[in-house]
């Protein structure tokens, strides 16, 4: 099976169990949660499902696309149902019998993870999925987000799809697997994953990148006196993204590191906040009409 | 006739750390939960899986024990009219406690009389009872870390999908957490089905047939057993770690062994690196061959039959080719550095920000080290070593092995080291540096190896403590408890250093302080310091079963020579026990009672005049000197001891606080010494005596 039929199956199969397939977001985003489709809705009493592919950014895992397993952008299937359907764990554990996966020609365990994205003021608890001692799947039931308590759960599946394909398509570098007939992964990203490593270690100009951040925090706490929630996640997003950068290229000490992420920390629980209270003075939408 | 009764809590799967914990706790509340509500069973069975947590009780009684209750009521003249009959007092007292007023008695109690209902109360049906309230058993349960699920407030450790409760073969509906028991059980998640128990006995038969081995012990040991096999047709040996067979019973529901293999090539990795790879991350069990040495293969343990095991094993082995590929790639490139490159490295690594960088940190090690190395009376081989080991010490903190395993910081050290030619007891004293890494780890063996890990644990402390980084409550960001701990662990272990702690706190401060890096007083950082080593010791002879008023008395007097410390706190533990420590304990504390009064320190022989009082400073002359010669502290204790008829009779005959002030103030400087004397040993005023 080829990477795009991966993500075609996983949509047609979340699709049809309620979710609402969305694209992915259009600010660099460093995980499936980060986008405002996860970590804005995973908020307050509104039901919501919904699936998407996530590129997402990891600056410092860049390896100039001579790692046969790290990418700078890998991408993710994510996966929001919210509340936690009682029977989650056999829905993902079916998705993956529309992969090819077998259960009973492999070893498919959940194993204690507790994630948490501290940035963002979000952790949940939950488990990697191995297959056959491989971590295919990040499984999280969310009990806070932007340091708030969360009202309903949800359950969080992210796919790693780099991993899976690889595993399904018996390659043992990434850049070999299978877009679709004909192309490979390399053949699409080889060349951005040269470039963003080079520039991310090499080339980024630390100074702009530090007023870019001031710059980016300022406007998100602009826009939040305003209550512009989603502008503002925006900016958030940006700063995050930034400081990856600036860590990445090694321009952030150990001790000023924890004061950045407190900075990122505080905007986005200023913006998850303000999120739930805009939602109510709307008048909670989807709860209304029994969620998305 | 007696039942059984059965109770399971069917989970997503519970972390494998905590599964054993759980069981335990479950069944220690449920025979508690039994025990009060007057239920009597014969055992309790414990059954866990990282998807269930159940108790099974034999022997139930089929209902509560009776029991008979006495209340007291009101005091007689009350509870009598004058005409001798019950008052509305005792009848209202009867009305409410259900009892006949005619069963009312009088009884006497402390020389008053009052009245006394007899309440028998029979036993309920136990099938009721649980229905009623053994939700509260599961409602007690505590775990170490919680969670919520969907719309349910409940906390767990992980979601409960299902609960079954059957006493016999009857179900009892308890509900708890939104879902209420019946008599429906899950199987394996791939193997099993959903399946009705029909009676609780049946539990473990019905789930072995859906691929459940319930039984913690027995699923453990079908492992062991299945290793064995391995072992047996394949010549191997395989080490069994119990932490790791542990974790890997608590994550499967039906263990199968499966084995796997990886190039020979990776084999050229050191030993650690392959076994951190196979252990930590994939939960492997490494293979040695009879010899020791490591093979090229890795058992895992599935959960499941032995389907398609090929698959299994082909999957496994390309995750660790993955990793061990990774490995290899940064054990290359790491050797493309010298140690002198990777030393200048250290200098773009920000240890503290008010610290400095991590050279930094090794610069102030390094003086440390061979400040400490001239107290202990190194051989000029280990001076030597010890010189060239604290110049580069953490060389390996820039690698890229470190990066990924920083668990296996000092042992590449050691590896890279004699990679590059270094002398392996310079390579040797590099890894014992990071010793002990946890409670059950090996300590530094070289004297060298000790002096760093002293050195590296008290810059950390001196110089984190100096810009006023501390430890509050449960909060210990920067590990200063482990630290302090692993500095009396190594202070006792290397007691032939001869080490005084004070002096090794005293030569780090000269050290933060040159380097310009004190923020804080230095009488202020060490006397925090003093007081912070006192609570690791504390908590060291608390743990040892030490008493704590004679951890108090030991403390008290000093905190120096720390294997001296813990002798004397010993031999007061044995003094305790006889019966004239409290005639001793109460003359010491005379003494110090006074001692404080005087201003004088010296005493003058010639100004003595009472025999009692010249036999006290005889005494005390032969026990300063016994004390000093002594070759244990039991010796000192007794040294001390032998002062105290002496002191009581000086007491009993000799007046101190006379009108001649030259005569008062000998007298007095005499008790100031001999206190002194006894303090050095300890304080006595912490004892405590049965009755007071």
């Amino acid at each position: 099976m080829n990477f795009q039929q991966m993500i075609r199956e996983l949509q047609q199969f979340w699709s049809e169990r309620g979710c609402i397939l969305v694209q992915s977001y259009d600010v660099e985003t460093g995980a499936g949660t980060l986008n405002p489709m996860t970590f804005l809705r995973a908020l307050g009493p509104e039901p919501w499902n919904v699936a998407y592919v996530e590129p997402s950014r990891r600056p410092a895992d860049g390896r100039y696309g001579e790692n046969p397993n790290r990418l700078y952008q890998h991408h993710q299937f994510q996966v929001i149902m919210k509340p936690a359907p009682e029977n989650i764990q056999e829905v993902y554990l079916e998705s993956l019998q529309v992969l090819g996966l077998n259960p009973l020609e492999h070893d498919i365990r959940f194993v204690e993870d507790n994630w948490e994205n501290p940035t963002f003021g979000a952790a949940g608890l939950g488990w990697e999925v191995w297959l056959d001692g491989m971590e295919i799947t990040q499984f999280t039931y969310f009990q806070q987000v932007g340091s708030i308590d969360t009202e309903l759960v949800s359950a969080e599946i992210t796919y790693g799809l780099e991993r899976l394909a690889s595993y399904i398509q018996e390659k043992e570098n990434v850049f070999d697997l299978e877009w679709v007939e004909g192309v490979a992964y390399g053949d699409v990203f080889y060349q951005a994953e040269y470039e963003h490593s080079k520039y991310t270690f090499e080339v980024s100009d630390e100074v702009f990148l530090f007023s870019q951040f001031e710059s980016f925090e300022k406007e998100a706490a602009r826009a939040l006196d305003q209550s512009l929630v989603f502008p503002a996640y925006d900016y958030i997003l940006k700063c995050s993204h930034t400081f990856n950068l600036l860590d990445a290229r090694g321009s952030i000490s150990v001790t000023e590191r924890t004061g950045y992420i407190k900075r990122v920390r505080n905007l986005a629980r200023r913006c998850a906040k303000s999120f739930i209270e805009e939602r109510e003075k709307l008048g909670y939408p989807l709860l209304k009409k029994g969620g998305v | 006739m007696t039942h059984q009764f059965l109770f399971e809590i069917g989970c997503e799967e519970i972390p494998a750390r905590f599964v054993r914990n759980a069981a335990k706790q479950f069944t220690e509340k449920t025979a508690k939960w039994f025990e009060e509500q007057r239920i009597s069973f014969e055992e309790i069975q414990t059954f866990a899986t990282p998807r269930r947590l159940t108790v099974a009780a034999t022997g139930v009684a089929a209902k509560q024990n009776d029991q008979v209750e006495l209340l007291r009521g009101p005091a007689a003249k009350i509870a009598k009219t004058e005409d001798g009959s019950w008052s509305k007092a005792a009848l209202g007292f009867a009305r409410k406690n259900g009892v006949d007023p005619i069963s009312l008695e009088l009884r006497e109690e402390k020389g008053t009389e009052y009245i006394y209902a007899v309440k028998q109360v029979i036993g309920q049906g136990t099938q009721e009872v649980i229905a009623h309230s053994f939700s509260s058993v599961l409602e007690s349960l505590t775990f170490p870390k919680t969670m919520r699920w969907e719309a349910t407030k409940t906390k767990f450790i992980r979601p409960i999908r299902w609960l079954v409760c059957l006493f016999d073969s009857q179900v009892i509906p308890v509900s708890f957490a939104g879902v209420t028991a019946d008599r429906i059980t899950r199987g394996h998640r791939f193997l099993g089905n959903e399946i009705v128990i029909s009676n609780a006995d049946q539990y473990e038969l019905v789930l072995k047939d859906q691929f459940v081995d319930v039984d913690m012990d027995e699923r453990q040991n079908k492992i062991r057993h299945q290793l064995l096999e391995l072992e047996k047709q394949n010549g191997w040996h395989i080490p069994i770690d119990l932490e790791l067979l542990e974790e890997v019973t608590q994550l499967v529901e039906y263990p199968t062994v499966v084995s796997g293999q990886f190039e020979t090539e990776y084999l050229e990795l050191p030993k650690e690196v392959l076994i951190t790879t196979m252990r930590e991350h994939q939960r492997y069990f490494p293979v040695q061959d009879q010899s020791g040495t490591l093979l090229p293969y890795f058992v895992t343990i599935r959960n499941g039959d032995k389907n398609a095991l090929r698959y299994v094993s082909q999957g496994n082995e390309k995750v660790l080719r993955a990793r061990l590929a990774d490995a290899q790639f940064f054990y290359l490139e790491d050797q493309k550095w010298s140690i002198e490159n990777a030393k200048q490295k250290l200098e773009h690594i920000v240890y503290q920000e008010a610290l400095g960088s991590m050279a930094d940190r090794v610069e102030r090690g390094r003086k440390l080290a061979l400040a400490l190395g001239e107290l202990t009376g190194l051989s000029k081989e280990e001076r030597e070593h010890l010189l060239r080991a604290s110049s580069i010490a953490k060389f390996d903190q820039v690698t890229q092995m470190i990066g990924e395993f920083p668990e296996l910081e000092g042992y590449m050290g050691r590896e890279y080291a004699l990679l590059q030619g270094e002398n392996p007891k310079v390579a040797q004293a590099l890894y014992e540096q990071v010793l002990p890494r946890h409670a059950e780890d090996e300590l530094p063996t070289s004297r060298i190896g000790a002096i760093l890990a002293l050195a590296d644990r008290f810059d950390s402390l001196v110089s984190g403590f100096g810009i006023g980084l501390s430890v509050s409550g449960s909060q210990d960001p920067y590990g200063f408890r482990k630290k302090a701990a692993v500095v009396v662990q190594l202070l006792l272990h290397h007691d032939t250093l001869n080490l005084s702690l004070t002096k090794c706190i005293d030569l780090a401060l000269e050290v933060v302080e040159e380097s310009g890096k004190l923020i804080h007083p230095k009488s202020e950082v060490k006397a925090e310091l003093q007081e912070f080593f006192g609570l690791r010791l504390k908590a060291l002879l608390t743990e040892s079963a030490i008493r704590y008023d004679v951890i108090d008395a030991v403390l008290a007097s000093e905190i120096d020579n720390l294997p001296f410390v813990l002798q004397k706190a010993s031999v007061l533990m044995e003094c305790v026990q006889h019966n004239h420590f409290k005639s001793e304990t109460e003359g010491f504390i005379r003494v110090a009672n006074l001692a404080t009064k005087g201003n004088q320190h010296t005493v003058d022989r010639a100004l003595l005049e009472a025999s009692e009082e010249i036999k006290l400073y005889e005494a005390w002359s032969i026990a300063s000197e016994e004390a000093k010669q002594a070759q244990n502290a039991m010796e000192v204790y007794k040294a001390l001891s032998r002062m105290v008829p002496s002191i009581h009779s000086f007491f009993d005959h000799v007046m101190v606080m006379v009108d001649r002030e030259e005569i008062k103030e000998n007298r007095l400087a005499l008790l100031k010494n001999i206190d002194q004397l006894v303090k050095s040993f300890a304080v006595f005023d912490s004892i405590v005596f049965e009755g007071e």
